[in-house]
Parts: C-alpha cells; sequence; structure tokens
C-alpha cells in the first residue's frame, strides 16, 4: 500500500521529494562511512566515506574493476559490507530486515548496464512491471503513467516491442522508464554510457540530467566514461584500489595536482595504475 | 604411496562437503519458495502461463513416447504371454507396468530431458543478463515472483503427464494387441479392469509421479538459479539437470516402489 500511496497521489509525494532532495539540504541522500567490503582477500573497499547530495548528480569513477558497481549493490542492499555504515535517507540499509530493504528499495531505482530488461515482456509491460507488482492501480491508469514515462525517453512509439528488438541504447532508455515508474528519491545508474554510439550516449546524457532537474531524483552514475560524465556530475569522487584517491566538482577536479586524478582525467597510459602488470624483468623472463 | 592415498582421501572429502553444502543451499531454497505459494495462489495467470510452459509444451513429446512405449509393451509382452497361454492377460500386464513404473518414471525423465533443461536455461539466463537482480532492486522478490510459479506448475504437470502417458501406453499396447495380433478386446480390458487397483496401483503411480514433479522441478531451478553467471554456467547447469534428475528419479522409484508395493 506504501506504493499506492506514492502513485496515487502523485503531487503529494513529489513535492515532499523536491523538499527531501532539496540540494541545499545539508544532510546528504546516501551517507558511507569507514566502509570495507572485500571479495576473498582482496579489499574491494578500505575504509571509504562517501556523501551522495540530495538532488545533486554524483559520479562515480575508477578504472574497471575498481568496485564501482559494487558500491552501488552496497547502496542497494545487495551485498553487505564487512563493517561501516551504509546510509541511506538516513537507514542503515546492512542492518534492515528483507521487508524493510524491499520497502526502501521501492523509493529506489536503478538502471543496469545491460538495461535488464525482463525478456518475456513487451516494453510496455517492462514498465508496467513494478506498477503492477506494487501498487493495486486500475489498468487504465497504470496504461496512462507507462505511456508517460515512454514518452520522456521518446520510446512511446515503441511499446509493443520485445527487448531483443531493441538496440543497446533503446534498451536503457526502457530500462530509465521502469526506474522511473515508481518515482523513487534517487536512481543509480551503472555504467550507462557504455557501449553507446554518441547519438545514444548524447540522448541518455541529456535525460539523465533532465530527469534529474525535473523530478527532483538524486543520481549516481557509476562509469569511466570520462567526459560525458563530468558534463553533468554535481560532484565526483574518484576511486581505485580500494580507497578514494580524489573528489570534488568538475572544475576541482581539473585543476588538481593528483597524480591519480590527472591519469585518470586524462586517459593516461601510465602512471600510478601502472600500464604494465607487475612482471619480474624483460631481461629477466627473455633470458638475455 | 600415503602421501597419494591421503590426497584422495582429501579430494573426497572436499568433494563431501561441497556436495552437503549445495544440498543444504538447495533445501534453504526450497523452503523459501515454498514460503512465495499463498502469495502465487492468489496471481492465477502466472501459474497458468507456467502450466503451459512446462506442461503444454511437453505434451508432444509424451504423448509420442506414451505411444511407442505402449506399442512395445503391447508386442514384447504377447511374445511372452503367448507362449504360456496367457496371451489374455496382456491388458493386465501393459496396464500396471505403465502405471505403476514406466508411466511417472518414463515421463519424469524426458520432463526433465524437455522442461528441465528450459527451466535451468531460462532462469540461469536470466541470471546471467541480471534480470533477477533487477527484480530484487525493484523489491520484486525473484524467488517468489519468478521461481515459485515455476516449481507449481511443474508439480501440477507432473501427475497430469503422467497419466496421459500411460492412458496413450494402454490404447498404444491395444492397438499392437489386439488390433495387430489378435488378443481379445473384451478380455484385454476386463483383465485390467479386474487386476488393476484403483489405490494400490493407480493412486501410488499419482504420487510417485508428484514426488518425481517436486524433485525434478526443484533440480532444474535450483541448478539455474545457482549458475555461474557465464555461457559455459548455464550450459553445465543444463547438464547437471538432466543428469541429476534422471539419477534422482530412478534413486527414488526405488524406494518409493519398496514402500508401496513391498509385501
Amino acid at each position: 500500500m506504501g506504493g499506492y500511496r506514492r502513485i496515487s497521489a502523485p503531487d503529494q509525494p513529489r513535492s515532499a521529494r523536491m523538499q527531501n532532495n532539496n540540494k541545499n539540504s545539508s544532510e546528504p541522500l546516501v551517507r558511507i562511512r569507514g566502509l570495507i567490503f572485500k571479495r576473498g582477500q582482496r579489499a574491494i573497499f578500505d575504509n571509504v566515506d562517501i556523501d551522495i547530495r540530495r538532488g545533486g548528480i554524483t559520479a562515480i569513477m575508477g578504472p574497471s574493476g575498481c568496485g564501482k558497481t559494487t558500491l552501488l549493490r552496497l547502496i542497494g542492499g545487495q551485498l553487505k559490507p564487512l563493517s561501516g555504515s551504509v546510509r541511506v535517507d538516513g537507514i542503515e540499509v546492512p542492518r534492515l530486515s528483507r521487508r524493510a530493504l524491499m520497502n526502501l528499495r521501492k523509493r529506489m531505482g536503478m538502471l543496469f548496464q545491460s538495461g535488464a530488461l525482463l525478456t518475456d515482456l513487451n516494453v510496455f509491460e517492462n514498465v508496467a512491471f513494478p506498477l503492477r507488482e506494487h501498487t493495486p492501480l486500475p489498468e487504465a491508469v497504470i496504461r496512462d503513467l507507462v505511456l508517460m514515462k515512454l514518452e520522456a525517453v521518446g520510446l512511446r512509439g515503441a511499446r509493443g516491442l520485445m527487448a531483443a528488438q531493441l538496440s543497446g541504447g533503446m534498451a536503457r532508455r526502457v530500462a530509465l522508464a521502469r526506474a522511473i515508474a515508481l518515482e523513487p528519491m534517487m536512481i543509480m545508474y551503472d555504467e550507462p554510457f557504455t557501449g553507446q554510439d554518441p547519438i545514444s550516449m548524447g540522448v541518455l546524457v541529456r535525460l539523465i540530467k533532465s530527469l534529474n532537474e525535473a523530478l527532483g531524483i538524486t543520481s549516481v552514475i557509476v562509469s569511466h566514461d570520462i567526459q560525458e560524465t563530468v558534463s553533468i556530475a554535481d560532484y565526483v569522487y574518484i576511486l581505485s584500489a580500494g580507497k578514494i584517491v580524489g573528489q570534488g566538482t568538475p572544475a576541482e577536479l581539473a585543476g588538481t595536482n593528483s597524480q591519480w586524478v590527472r591519469q585518470f582525467m586524462q586517459a593516461l597510459s601510465d602512471g600510478p595504475v601502472r600500464f604494465h602488470y607487475p612482471a619480474p624483468s624483460i631481461t629477466e623472463d627473455l633470458q638475455l | 604411496m600415503t602421501a597419494a592415498f591421503l590426497g584422495m582421501l582429501q579430494r573426497l572429502g572436499r568433494w563431501g562437503l561441497s556436495a552437503l553444502e549445495r544440498l543444504g543451499r538447495g533445501t534453504v531454497f526450497f523452503v523459501y519458495v515454498i514460503g512465495g505459494f499463498p502469495e502465487i495462489l492468489r496471481r492465477g495467470r502466472l501459474i497458468v502461463a507456467q502450466i503451459y510452459a512446462v506442461g503444454a509444451l511437453s505434451l508432444v513429446i509424451i504423448v509420442v513416447s506414451g505411444i511407442f512405449v505402449g506399442m512395445v509393451l503391447g508386442l514384447q509382452g504377447y511374445n511372452t504371454l503367448v507362449d504360456f497361454g496367457a496371451s489374455e492377460s496382456l491388458g493386465e500386464l501393459v496396464a500396471l507396468s505403465l502405471v505403476r513404473e514406466l508411466g511417472p518414471v518414463v515421463t519424469a525423465l524426458l520432463y526433465a530431458g524437455r522442461a528441465g533443461s528450459a527451466l535451468t536455461a531460462e532462469i540461469g539466463l536470466m541470471k546471467t543478463t541480471e534480470q533477477l537482480s533487477a527484480m530484487e532492486m525493484m523489491a520484486v522478490d525473484p524467488l517468489h515472483r519468478v521461481i515459485a510459479p515455476r516449481l507449481l506448475a511443474g508439480i501440477i504437470s507432473m501427475p497430469l503427464l503422467a497419466a496421459i502417458f500411460s492412458i496413450l501406453g494402454v490404447y498404444g499396447g491395444h492397438f499392437v494387441g489386439v488390433t495387430l495380433l489378435g488378443v481379445d478386446d473384451g478380455a484385454y480390458w476386463s483383465q485390467m479392469q479386474a487386476t488393476v487397483d484403483w489405490y494400490d496401483d493407480i493412486l501410488n503411480g499419482v504420487i510417485k509421479s508428484f514426488v518425481f514433479g517436486i524433485v525434478v522441478t526443484w533440480i532444474a531451478l535450483f541448478e539455474g538459479y545457482d549458475t555461474a553467471p557465464t555461457s559455459e554456467g548455464i550450459s553445465r547447469a543444463t547438464t547437471r539437470t538432466v543428469v541429476n534428475s534422471s539419477l534422482a528419479v530412478l534413486g527414488l522409484d526405488f524406494v518409493l516402489t519398496a514402500l508401496m508395493f513391498n509385501k
């Protein structure tokens, strides 16, 4: 019924959400402190602190395999940290019961790298899926809501297509429409620009920005597409080897002296992140 | 020599622990999915769609196999019985063989190959393409929304498929024995009617197919859900479904037969 109340009176939750997501609000929507997470012996996060500001676009960037997607899964409660605090809207996520976690997730959206559309459903049914699962809305209202969400991403005309008939960019736009179906307080984007042609990339960049502004949604973008992400982000964290190696507004990062940040932002092949995987010397290996 | 023996023991122990750990996870999975039945029973359309996918789409192989198995039974049974002048007992032999054993067992083996492997591949692919993760992030429990209707559909479909297999087998045996080989039509049906008991034979056969339905569908769904999210992982999981389900069906058949028909 919680979902029903949100959807049945969209003006009320939206105004409340806009208030919650007020960019001047001092309390961040996501507050991570002392996060430690390991896979086997390898530390993915080693005492990491991150704040995601309400109503803003925060980018989490870093080289492949540095744990960007893992961070989203920790925020969404799909993974539990070894230690540390992950608070979303004041709620300690790792300590939530399953039911409470599900209730929190109704207020979050996530755009997966692949889109993760349900392949046995068409575009319309994919966007309608969370509405059907969480609200008792009549079919006519669901239809209107779905068409409005699809209109927002420019795919109202594709409502009858199956997931397999969509291009990668279209699939992500449909997934975006599905992610905003329940009008969440935040959306997490997992590598939204990877593998996109320039037109699709431009469309996605504009959509993320416009949805963030129009709906007052807090956005978290995990990406290593520097130009596109920095062009819309309010604040950027750069992760490497389990630590935050740089943070700030895009302008601050552009003027930084940090070797890590410069290597990443300028896409340099060698630097603190070595070009060569650790190995014995070439002369030793070739027995010269 | 000692080191080699110890190494072998170590590997055996590791394999045993791993098998027990998987069995434990599978059991937790099964119990959790069963917990979703009350919710899913209120959404009949989900169950009907899955009965169509696992049951109706398995009909062709079940129908064809049932007819041929019945025909073979009719032919082999006639050739044996005629030597003893007991060819009129063909109906009894065909019906008891089908209802007690071949109906539930062969149907379960065919079901594991057709529907079981499809279920594993479907769930494995949903996991690999992050569809199950996406559901979780949409606050929808995939174990209840995706797995539970499929398990329920398998449990409902198996006894029906086994019944269809047995009925068609009886007619297959009738075609060969009566139409082609000249066994008396009345004797075929009356011997069957006189000896096949509703409770001892038919109900026990239904119970067998019900148990096989649970086990095969459970194995198929767990293998899909537990698969490594790669194409190789799905391939291995699908193979394991067919092998493990078949072994489980044959093993359980012996246990159930011993419990049901031991005099």
